[in-house]
C-alpha cells in the first residue's frame, strides 16, 4: 500500500509507535522509516545513543524508546525528513520543515495529515531556527491530542505570495 | 601536446573523487569539464544526501559539491580545464579536447571516464513543446539560475529524481498538480514519496502522460490509467490544466568515449543501458581507462564517489607513484560499495554489476559489428 | 520569473547585464546563460524546427540535446544553455539549420 501511495498505513505507523504509557510519560521520536535504504545519519545523531548503530546501513533505524528523551536533535538530520516527537502531555507534535515562508511563534495554521488534507487547527509554540540546522528549521505545533499521530504537516498561506 | 599521469573525463562527483584519490599519491592528474564549475549533478542538488555518514550522507549536496571542488583547488598537481569538451580518443591514446574554440592534445598514462547520464525521453504526441523538458532541466533553472520553471507542474515518473525535484519545485513556491507513474508501485525511496505527500502532492500509479496539449507551449497534459499490461485504458484520460511537464523517466550512461576508445560494452538494463564491461576495479577491457560513477552504471552519488577512488587508486597504483600499499585501502573502498548494495534498493544494481564483469548473461551482441 | 528568496539557496545577482533578443533589449544577471536569462523574460520558445516549424525551447539545459541554438554574436548553433551572458551581446533566432561561417 505503501508503494503505491506513499502513505505509511496505521500498520506501518504502529510498528514505530510506543505503548501509551512511555507516549504519557513525556516527549518521544516517532521515526516514520519503512523501507531497508542505505542511510545512517540518525545513529549518529542522538546525543544520548537511543538509535541503536546499524550492523547493517541498509537496516530500518530501532529507537530505544526508554533511552529516547525527545530531545528532537533527530529531526533536522534525517536527510527523509521522516522524524516527528510527539508530546503527549503538552500535545505538541514537532515536525521538520524546509520551506518558505516560516510561519511565527503563536501563529495559527492548518494541521495537516500524511495525504496534505487539513485535519485540525495548529497553534505554533516554537520555532528552531533554520540557520541552526544547515536551512531545517523543526516547527512545534500544538494540536487536539487526538491529531498527535495524525499531523505531520502545516500549511502557511500561500506559498506562491512571497 | 600536453602530458599527464591520470586524466579524468567528467567533473562530477566521481571525477573529483577519482582524481582526488590519484593526487593525493602523487599523480599529475588533469580533469577535463565541459560545465563552467566542477561538482557535476552534485551542484544542483538541495537536499541531504542518503548513504553513509562516513561518505557525506546528511549533508545537502550543494555543500558536498563544494568540499570536493575545494579540496581539488588546494591541489597543485590536479589541473582544472572547464568549459572543456573531450571531442574523442585515437588509437594512439590521444584525447583531444575542445576549449574556447581551439583544440588540446592530451596524452595520459591511464584515463578515467566518469562523463555521468543524461536523461532518457518519452514518447507522447506532442512531446516536442516547449514545456516538455527533463527533470534535471527543471532543476537546472530553479537551483543554479533561481528562476522559476512555471507554475503548474506535471511530473512523470516517480522515482528518486521525480520525487525529489518535485519536493524542490515545491521549495521554490512552484505548484505540483500531480506526480504520475508508469508502474503499479513508487520507484524512488518511500521517505521521498511521504514528503511530497503530506504536502499534498498525488501520486497516481499506474498512469502514463498520452500528450502534451498547447499551442506554442505546453497548457495541459492529458493523463491516462494504464492496464497490467501497460496498455491504454480507454475512457480514463484526464487532463491536468499544467504549464510544465517534467520528465524523470530514468536515465542512460553517457558512454561514447568508451565505444570510441574500443572498450567491450554490454546492454545491461540493470544499470541503465550500454554500459562498459568491467573488473571489480573499475578498468574496462582497455587497459588504460577506467570508468567510474554513472557512466558504468546508473546508481546514485555516494557509489560514484566510491567507485571514483578504486578507479582512482588503481589507476595510479599501475602508474608507480605509490606512497603506500594499496590493497588494504581498496578492500575498504570496494567493502563499503558491496555493503551499500546489500540491501533491497541494491539487489537489482548488483545483478547488473555481476553481468558487467563479464558473465555470459550480459547483453554483448549488441556490438558484435563494431569489432 | 526570478525566484527572491528560497529556503536553502541564495541567488547572487550583483551585477546587471542587457543583451538584444531579435532587437529587443532583455535584462539579465551576470552568471546567467542566454537561455535561462531568455526564460526569466518569459521567453520559452527558442526558434523553430527546420522541417516542420514546431515550436523549440530547452529540454535538458546542460548542453546535451541541441534543442536551444540560437545564433549569438553571428555564430548560429550555439548551445544557449551553456553560455553566459555578456553585455551587449546580439542574440537572434535561428532560421532553419544555421549557416556555416566562410
Amino acid at each position: 500500500m505503501l508503494e503505491k501511495t506513499g502513505i505509511p498505513t496505521s500498520d506501518d505507523i504502529n510498528l514505530v509507535v510506543p505503548d501509551k504509557k512511555r507516549l504519557e510519560s513525556g516527549p518521544v521520536a516517532v521515526i516514520e522509516c519503512f523501507r531497508e535504504i542505505p542511510c545512517d545519519p540518525c545513529f549518529y545523531s542522538c546525543p544520548f545513543e537511543a538509535i541503536k548503530e546499524f550492523d547493517d546501513i541498509n537496516d530500518k533505524p530501532k529507537l530505544d524508546f526508554v533511552k529516547c528523551t525527545g530531545c528532537k536533535s533527530c529531526i533536522a538530520k534525517c536527510p527523509g525528513l521522516a522524524i516527528f516527537v510527539v508530546d503527549y502531555n503538552k500535545s505538541t507534535v514537532s515536525i521538520p520543515y524546509e520551506l518558505l515562508p516560516l510561519p511565527k511563534k503563536g501563529d495559527i495554521l492548518e494541521g495537516l495529515n500524511r495525504e496534505g488534507k487539513k485535519v485540525c487547527n495548529a497553534l505554533v509554540v516554537s520555532i528552531k531556527d533554520p540557520e541552526k540546522n544547515d536551512k531545517t528549521a523543526v516547527i512545534t505545533i500544538k494540536v487536539p491530542q487526538e491529531y498527535l499521530m495524525e499531523v505531520r504537516n502545516i500549511k502557511v498561506g500561500d506559498q506562491n505570495g512571497r | 601536446m600536453i602530458e599527464t599521469d591520470i586524466l579524468v573525463i567528467g567533473g562530477g562527483p566521481a571525477g573529483m573523487t577519482a582524481a582526488l584519490k590519484a593526487a593525493d599519491n602523487s599523480a599529475q592528474v588533469i580533469i577535463v569539464e565541459k560545465y563552467h564549475q566542477l561538482g557535476g549533478q552534485l551542484i544542483k542538488q538541495t537536499h541531504r544526501f542518503f548513504g553513509s555518514k562516513k561518505e557525506q550522507a546528511g549533508i545537502r549536496g550543494i555543500e558536498i559539491a563544494k568540499k570536493l571542488t575545494d579540496r581539488i583547488k588546494e591541489h597543485n598537481n590536479i589541473k582544472v580545464l572547464t568549459e572543456a569538451t573531450a571531442q574523442g580518443y585515437y588509437e594512439d591514446g590521444i584525447l583531444t579536447v575542445s576549449q574556447n574554440n581551439k583544440v588540446i592534445k592530451i596524452k595520459s598514462k591511464k584515463l578515467i571516464i566518469a562523463t555521468g547520464a543524461s536523461e532518457k525521453m518519452l514518447s507522447f504526441k506532442n512531446n516536442d513543446l516547449p514545456g516538455v523538458y527533463g527533470a534535471g532541466a527543471v532543476q537546472t533553472l530553479m537551483n543554479l539560475y533561481g528562476i522559476l520553471p512555471g507554475e503548474k507542474i506535471v511530473m512523470v515518473g516517480a522515482g528518486n529524481i521525480g520525487l525529489i525535484v518535485t519536493y524542490q519545485l515545491l521549495q521554490a513556491g512552484v505548484k505540483v498538480e500531480a506526480v504520475i507513474e508508469a508502474s503499479d508501485k513508487i520507484g524512488g525511496y518511500l521517505v521521498h514519496a511521504s514528503k511530497i505527500r503530506r504536502a499534498g502532492v498525488p501520486i497516481y500509479t499506474n498512469h502514463s502522460i498520452k500528450r502534451a496539449i498547447g499551442d506554442r507551449s505546453v497548457e495541459a497534459a492529458e493523463i491516462v490509467k494504464l492496464d497490467n499490461n501497460w496498455n491504454e485504458i480507454k475512457g480514463t484520460e484526464k487532463i491536468i490544466k499544467a504549464d510544465t511537464i517534467c520528465l524523470a523517466v530514468g536515465l542512460r550512461p553517457l558512454t561514447d568515449l568508451l565505444v570510441q576508445a574500443g572498450c567491450e560494452m554490454a546492454y545491461i538494463p540493470e544499470l541503465g543501458g550500454d554500459v562498459p564491461l568491467r573488473d571489480d576495479n573499475l578498468k574496462t577491457t582497455n587497459n588504460d581507462i577506467f570508468v567510474a560513477g554513472d557512466t558504468a552504471g546508473i546508481e546514485e552519488a555516494t557509489a560514484a564517489m566510491l567507485e571514483g577512488e578504486i578507479a582512482g587508486l588503481k589507476a595510479v597504483s599501475e602508474v608507480g607513484h605509490l606512497k603506500n600499499n594499496i590493497f588494504s585501502e581498496l578492500k575498504r573502498l570496494k567493502d563499503e560499495l558491496k555493503k551499500l548494495r546489500s540491501g533491497p534498493e541494491g539487489k537489482v544494481i548488483s545483478q547488473g554489476i555481476k553481468k558487467a564483469r563479464g558473465d555470459s548473461n550480459a547483453g554483448k551482441n549488441r556490438y558484435t559489428h563494431l569489432r | 520569473m526570478r525566484i527572491k528568496k528560497h529556503p536553502v539557496l541564495e541567488f547572487k545577482r550583483d551585477k546587471k547585464i542587457t543583451f538584444t533578443y531579435n532587437g529587443k533589449q532583455i535584462e539579465a544577471y551576470q552568471g546567467e546563460t542566454i537561455a535561462a536569462a531568455l526564460y526569466a523574460a518569459g521567453i520559452r520558445v527558442l526558434k523553430a524546427s527546420s522541417k516542420y516549424d514546431r515550436p523549440r525551447g530547452l529540454f535538458c539545459a546542460i548542453g546535451n540535446c541541441s534543442s536551444c541554438h540560437m545564433v549569438v554574436d553571428g555564430i548560429p548553433n550555439v548551445k544557449t544553455c551553456i553560455t553566459k551572458v555578456k553585455e551587449g551581446m546580439v542574440v537572434q533566432e535561428e532560421i532553419g539549420k544555421g549557416d556555416l561561417i566562410d
